[in-house]
């Protein structure tokens, strides 16, 4: 029994990644196409999602995502099709009804929380939401994520610190893949682990490889079982990769070297994973084969739908300033 | 019924308010033993405890930040900033976050937020415990900003931006907290967003201001009361959304307006407010509209002679209003 609900997880957690990529791979196609203006990526961050989201509950804890985190919206359980719809910048599109930029999610009844574009304003959210969990006794967990150049805004600071003086069941997700648009992780910080802050403000920090999809899983399920005791924050470090451009409009051989380009190609969260589940015999040739076809078929459908799906009223447009 | 000045009337309102609704807490720095640095919070932390009385850390941004997240999660929290001059290290919080989130999210998350803090300068505040902020809040879509100057409609006003279901800067004048006094009713009852009052009816000029400009105002019009000028002072009180139409009913009576404001001049709130009297009363207007206001120089310095040379005080608002009338 124990054993069949592990492998029945471990193979939705490589559908979850394989599914996320392959729907990151087709905004890429569409943004070729000139039918979807901006695309930013998850990919190579898969594993670090996954991981983590797999270790929460959702619908009951919170999340406070930053714009890489498709693949933690998928796990969380926005569909295809709502993704899709905010990629078209569509009326129906949960996250924003086609207000924001693509990747700037929100999903009410799914605890996901509205982020903007500037970097870093969502950390201190998570850090109140978690103080109103606090001061209602609900056993939730905050989830909020950003990336290492992030790390260096005031406000992932001040909340940081905030959370420590409160004891606050948030987790803090950085997730590193050594480059803030071109800055390297060696000018943004004087540290080698953002995770060495954890304990300047007073509790854990910890470093994980962000490409390995089970030990981002354990990290995390310590951290959620310590927050939910009631012991406090945890800084989660996921060391990934970006595998593209910072978004679709960078431009990274300006300052990423051919060599870096094809070290990091070798990190492939899904690559390593697959290798991994193969192994274990869980996944073969004809089931890789099966599980990718499924998944076409789920980007196809999501991809007709918002393509199909009306645009925004312009009539709409100065709605929602204040309460209606 | 009982005679506070303003801010014992902000006391009684958040006595009130954390009295009835249990989501309702207070964050900022020494708001909690200390009772805030101006004692609006006194007796509160005593009352209501520690968790909802927070003595937050020295950090402005988290402060909002951390109170937009728990507004999200169904809180109602009431921020305050020590000073309106150290809210900025918060804009950013303020302007990108919470007054945009309702517009962003299409209407389904809302910030249920109060933001208070004292402004206002003539108490030797100098460059950095004087300024008036209000500028730069109102300019933002989707942020509600009130000045409210007398006890009555301070509690009123509080109460009413605490039911608010969008975030509401709540500006305290720091002259008026001691200084302004009058009566305010025991229970709870609230004035709306949005509504001006006239502070004194008269005929021949309108004063169009707020905060302790309007007393000064008053002031002014009872100085020249004396020579037969007869002055009507609108308080706006609530500067985000506006009462345009007092406003412009008030120019309709008396064709004449002074757009009085403490900030600096230029780009100041009353520049809108003159700008839409402009627009929109021109054909009632027997006068150019007149602009008095705070002066164009970093802020308010510290030295009495400086300070008031700073500051529209009721001798030069009287000043102006003869040479308008006189027009
Ligand atoms: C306050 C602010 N400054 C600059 C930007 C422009 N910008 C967007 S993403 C980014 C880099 C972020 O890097 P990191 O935090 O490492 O996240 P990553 O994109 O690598 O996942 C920058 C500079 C911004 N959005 N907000
Ligand atoms: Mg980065």
């Amino acid at each position: 029994m124990e054993q069949e609900r592990d492998q029945s997880r471990l193979l939705a957690m490589y559908h979850t990644m394989v599914l996320a990529r392959s729907l990151d791979e087709r905004m890429w196609q569409l943004n070729r196409q000139g039918k979807a203006p901006f695309v930013i990526s998850c990919q190579g961050h898969e594993a670090a999602q996954v991981g983590a989201a797999f270790a929460m509950r959702p619908k009951h804890d919170w999340i406070v995502p930053y714009y890489r985190d498709l693949a933690m919206m998928l796990a969380m359980g926005m569909t295809p099709r709502e993704v899709m719809l905010g990629l078209l910048a569509k009326a129906e599109d949960p996250s924003s009804g086609g207000r924001q930029m693509p990747a700037h999610y929100s999903h009410r009844a799914l605890n996901i929380v509205s982020h903007s574009s500037p970097t870093g304003t969502q950390v201190p959210h998570a850090v109140g939401i978690a103080m109103g969990a606090q001061m209602r006794g609900d056993d939730i967990v905050v989830w909020t994520a950003f990336g290492e150049g992030t790390s260096s805004q005031g406000d992932v600071h001040e909340a940081m610190n905030l959370a420590g003086v409160m004891k606050l069941p948030v987790i803090f997700f950085c997730q590193n893949n050594g480059y803030a648009i071109s800055v390297p992780q060696h000018k943004q910080m004087g540290v080698e682990n953002v995770s060495d802050r954890g304990p300047g403000y007073g509790f854990p920090g910890i470093t994980v490889d962000g490409t390995n999809v089970l030990e981002v899983y354990e990290a995390m399920s310590a951290a959620v079982e310590r927050a939910r005791r009631g012991d406090g924050p945890t800084l989660i470090e996921a060391k990934c990769v970006r595998l593209t451009a910072h978004s679709s409009d960078d431009n990274d051989r300006t300052y990423r070297s051919p060599e870096d380009i094809k070290a990091m190609r070798t990190r492939d969260p899904i690559a390593s994973f697959e290798h991994f589940l193969r192994d274990e015999g869980l996944l073969d040739d004809a089931k890789v084969a099966a599980i990718r076809a499924e998944i076409k078929e789920i980007v196809n459908d999501a991809t007709a739908y918002a393509e199909a799906a009306p645009l925004p009223d312009p009539s709409t447009v100065q709605k929602y300033v204040f309460a209606e | 019924m009982a005679e506070l000045n303003l801010l014992e009337a902000i006391n009684q309102a958040l006595d009130q308010a954390m009295a009835n609704d249990e989501r309702v807490y207070i964050i900022g720095e020494d708001v909690g033993q200390r009772g805030g640095v101006f004692r609006v919070t006194d007796g509160l932390h005593a009352k209501y405890g520690e968790k909802r009385v927070i003595d937050a850390p020295l950090a402005e941004s988290i402060i909002i930040g951390s109170s937009i997240g728990a507004a999200m999660y169904g809180m109602r929290p009431i921020a305050e900033i020590q000073f309106a001059d150290f809210i900025f290290p918060a804009f950013n919080q303020i302007i990108s976050e919470a007054a945009r989130m309702r517009y962003r999210s299409n209407n389904t998350w809302e910030v249920p937020l109060v933001i208070r803090t004292p402004y206002g300068g003539g108490i030797h505040g100098a460059l950095y415990h004087s300024q008036s902020i209000e500028a730069f809040f109102t300019h933002i879509p989707g942020l509600k900003v009130v000045a409210p100057s007398t006890p009555y409609d301070a509690k009123a006003m509080l109460l009413a931006a605490i039911d608010d279901p969008d975030p509401v800067l709540f500006l305290e004048h720091k002259k008026c907290y001691r200084l302004i006094k009058g009566y305010v009713p025991d229970e709870h009852y609230t004035v709306p967003i949005g509504k001006a009052d006239i502070a004194r009816e008269g005929s021949d000029v309108s004063v169009i201001t707020y905060g302790m400009m309007r007393h000064y105002a008053v002031e002014a019009a009872e100085m020249l009361a004396g020579e037969d000028i007869s002055v009507e002072v609108v308080d706006l009180r609530s500067l985000v959304p506006l009462d345009r139409e007092t406003i412009i009913n008030s120019v309709k009576k008396t064709s004449k307006v002074l757009v009085l404001y403490e900030d600096n001049l230029f780009g100041g709130y009353g520049a809108e407010v003159a700008a839409i009297i402009a627009q929109d009363g021109f054909e009632y207007l027997d006068a150019p509209v007149q602009r008095l206001a705070g002066l164009d120089i970093p802020a308010m310095p510290y030295s009495t002679p400086l300070e008031n040379e700073f500051l529209p005080t009721p001798s030069k608002i009287a000043d102006t209003l003869r040479d308008l009338v006189n027009y």
